[in-house]
């Protein structure tokens, strides 16, 4: 079988006629399949389905249908379909997938991917094809560090970026002593370094800081420890994620710690995690965000269009950042006039670009971080929330140029 | 005083494990049968409270009475159609089939409500904190380790000074002898079963204020009363509740005062130990010949 097809391949470029009509005219020719594919992967089941999952696979749907919308007939093509597949959080099930989608579904960009390690595997993956990846919700620093490649592309944030904005923001504005609890796998172990050296860059001091089992349902002994540590922190960090941050925030109002002084501070923090825990759970509660539904119009425009296919629920940065990696990705097609990822890659590289989430963006050449403005935010009590998602007060806006970490040494390109 | 608070928060932690082996400990006994389910019971215990706060408005403390009341039938029901029919076989077969509908009955609760944790606080009267005298500590964690203490007192009382007490244990230890003396042994392996799932429910219930409620909730805890049950002896129900309340108190200890390693790892050390030099379990009795 094999030879057949190397035979008739070897036919083909002898005849080079083959694929019927024979040459046509414009760019149309050059894209692969005379289509666009999106991969779509994530966690469609678990922990991580509901801040990203099925609904960015429609945020991605929404991009292609504006794209089309936007160039019409001068588009460099109509046939734009979107694969998903589910990874289920695990490493070897996203690689499988992966794999699956850029050769037999014929993926030209692969999204999304939560999970560091799923998020590193893919990396591998895209980087041995020669295929496009824009990874969003993942976190770590890794893609952009010593597994970046040049087919892959750190969109939304990083572990860098969220001990920058609340580690550096909320030292300086008067939390100095830190009390950090973290869960003891490579995501937590990763944010509570950054959020050290975050800290201690802003003036403040680490007090101290213990890993937490993963997962855990009880963080009680570390909640009484609190505020008997000397000197007594002014605030909990939590670096847990999901389930068990939800775990943390309960436990820490059962304890009082905020009457007894010790304000929180939540690592990574989705607003499906605010509306889990209801707003009065975390009034007060600092976070980094990438991006908020509600924080202009044009976010709320977009917003307002992505509940109406999504049954009502607000979007996460996750969902408007899905969105927008598309869109980048598909307008970069129409610039360079092919699929070819090396001439994708080169229309991208240092790229500067305003959409409704990269504000003040830039893809930067030198490890493929996508720079965009973040955001310093506080969980509203439930008393200022005026309707359903209004649950974040953005404190201050944190400069493209200022949110992330400097290219990394590790990173070669 | 850090470590007078220390211990007591070690005992409330410990009582989710104590109630958990509990019902365990009694299913095994009777039935014979490794009830995988459990922590399936205890995650649709949260989430009926949840459900009938968030649907019905209705409170936690009744929550607290019908939920386990409703699944304790739903377990009897459990039994008499499916269990049942097992029985004669090994008791693997019944293992996987309490495996099986652990992973049906998340994928149920997930398809319905998402995979997303479920809001649910504390019972208004609970919310505050309580001076005991040498320390505060939050009003519901005294509340549940109260719970716990009264029920598991329950249970022993139940199992040593009733009529029913007597039947149970003598069917557990010399089931055919039981029979021979004119005892419907088979009438009392249904409400049995039902009884352990109340327990489990219950304790999801009492779990629903204080922890995430979500499908995967039991998923994650089981697998540490599994140890706790095997410490304590399999089927010892005495055993089941000293090793939940004595694990939570070595977990508390060593969170709070060993390293971060110790405390994540320690159940199961403790589990090793136990079953090198105790394979029985550190109350439980070798299995008599039948």
């Amino acid at each position: 079988m094999k030879k057949t097809l190397a035979a008739g391949a070897a036919l083909c470029v002898a005849l080079s006629g083959c694929g019927g009509g024979g040459p046509r005219g414009g760019g149309d020719s050059k894209l692969t399949g005379d289509k666009i594919v999106l991969g779509v992967l994530n966690d469609q089941s678990a922990t991580y389905a509901q801040l990203s999952g099925k609904n960015s696979v429609e945020a991605v749907k929404m991009a292609i249908e504006d794209f089309k919308a936007k160039y019409g007939d001068k588009a460099v093509t109509k046939n734009i379909t979107v694969e998903s597949a589910d990874h289920q959080n695990k490493p070897d099930v996203a690689n499988t997938r992966a794999s699956e989608m850029y050769d037999r579904l014929g993926v030209d960009a692969i999204l999304d991917v939560p999970t560091s390690s799923a998020a590193l595997k893919v990396a591998d993956v895209a980087k041995a094809q020669k295929k496009l990846y824009f990874n969003i919700s993942g976190a770590t620093t890794d893609l952009t560090g010593k597994s970046c490649n040049k087919y892959t592309f750190h969109y939304a944030y990083d572990t860098a970026m969220l001990a920058n904005g609340t580690g550096t923001a909320a030292t300086q504005a008067g939390a100095k002593n830190w009390y950090i609890v973290y869960p003891d796998y490579a995501f937590g172990q990763d944010m509570e370094k950054s959020f050290k050296a975050a800290i201690t860059k802003g003036g403040g001091t680490v007090v101290a800081s213990d890993p937490t089992p993963f997962p855990n349902d009880n963080f009680s002994t570390f909640l009484l420890k609190a505020p008997t540590l000397n000197p007594k922190p002014d605030v909990l960090g939590t670096m847990q994620a999901g389930a068990d941050l939800v775990n943390v925030v309960k436990q820490y109002n059962e304890f009082k710690l905020r009457d007894k002084g010790v304000g929180l501070a939540v690592g990574l923090m989705f607003l499906t995690d605010i509306h889990s825990l209801t707003p009065d759970a975390l009034a007060g509660t600092t976070f980094t965000d990438a991006w908020y539904w509600n924080f202009d119009a044009e976010n709320r425009a977009w917003a307002d269009k992505f509940s109406a296919r999504t049954g009502g629920q607000r979007p996460t940065f996750a969902h408007a950042a899905n969105y927008s990696a598309a869109m980048q990705y598909l307008e970069a097609v129409q610039a360079a006039g092919t699929d070819d990822a090396d001439a994708v890659v080169k229309q991208l590289e240092g790229k500067k670009v305003n959409d409704f989430f990269l504000r003040n963006g830039e893809f930067r050449a030198a490890d493929h971080r996508v720079l965009h403005d973040a955001y310093l935010a506080k969980v509203k009590p439930g008393s200022e929330v005026k309707e359903p998602w209004d649950y974040e007060q953005i404190v201050k806006t944190i400069p493209a140029q200022d949110a992330f970490r400097a290219p990394s040494a590790d990173c070669k390109l | 005083m850090g470590f007078l608070t220390q211990t007591f928060n070690g005992l409330v932690g410990g009582s989710f494990y104590a109630l958990l082996a509990l019902g365990l400990a009694v299913i095994f006994g009777m039935l014979r049968v490794v009830n995988f389910a459990h922590g399936a019971f205890y995650m649709l215990g949260a989430f009926g409270a949840y459900v009938l706060l968030a649907e019905a408005g209705i409170s936690f403390w009744w929550a607290l009475l019908a939920v386990p009341v409703v699944l304790g039938l739903l377990g009897i029901l459990l039994e008499r159609t499916l269990i049942r029919r097992l029985s004669a076989l090994d008791p693997l077969y019944n293992f996987l089939l309490t495996f099986g509908l652990t992973l049906m009955l998340q994928d149920v609760v997930k398809s319905r409500y998402g995979s997303q944790s479920n809001p649910y606080g504390a019972p208004a009267g609970l919310r505050g904190t309580v001076d005991l005298g040498l320390f505060d500590f939050p009003a519901y964690r005294v509340f549940v380790f109260g719970v716990a203490v009264l029920l598991c007192v329950g249970v022993w009382w139940l199992l040593t000074r009733t009529r029913v007490g007597t039947v149970v244990r003598a069917a557990t230890e010399r089931p055919e002898l039981t029979r021979a003396l004119g005892i419907d042994v088979g009438r009392w392996i249904a409400p049995v079963f039902g009884f352990g799932v109340a327990l489990a429910a219950l304790a999801g219930v009492l779990a629903a204020p204080m922890r995430a409620v979500n499908p995967l909730m039991g998923a994650d805890l089981i697998i540490g009363v599994f140890a706790v049950v095997v410490i304590g002896g399999l089927g010892s129900v005495f055993g089941s509740v000293a090793a939940g309340f004595g694990i939570g108190l070595l977990q508390a200890w060593s969170e709070a005062y060993g390293p971060g390693l110790l405390a994540q790892t320690l159940i199961f050390l403790v589990m090793a130990l136990v079953l090198l030099f105790r394979p029985a379990g550190l109350f439980g009795r070798e299995e008599l010949p039948t």
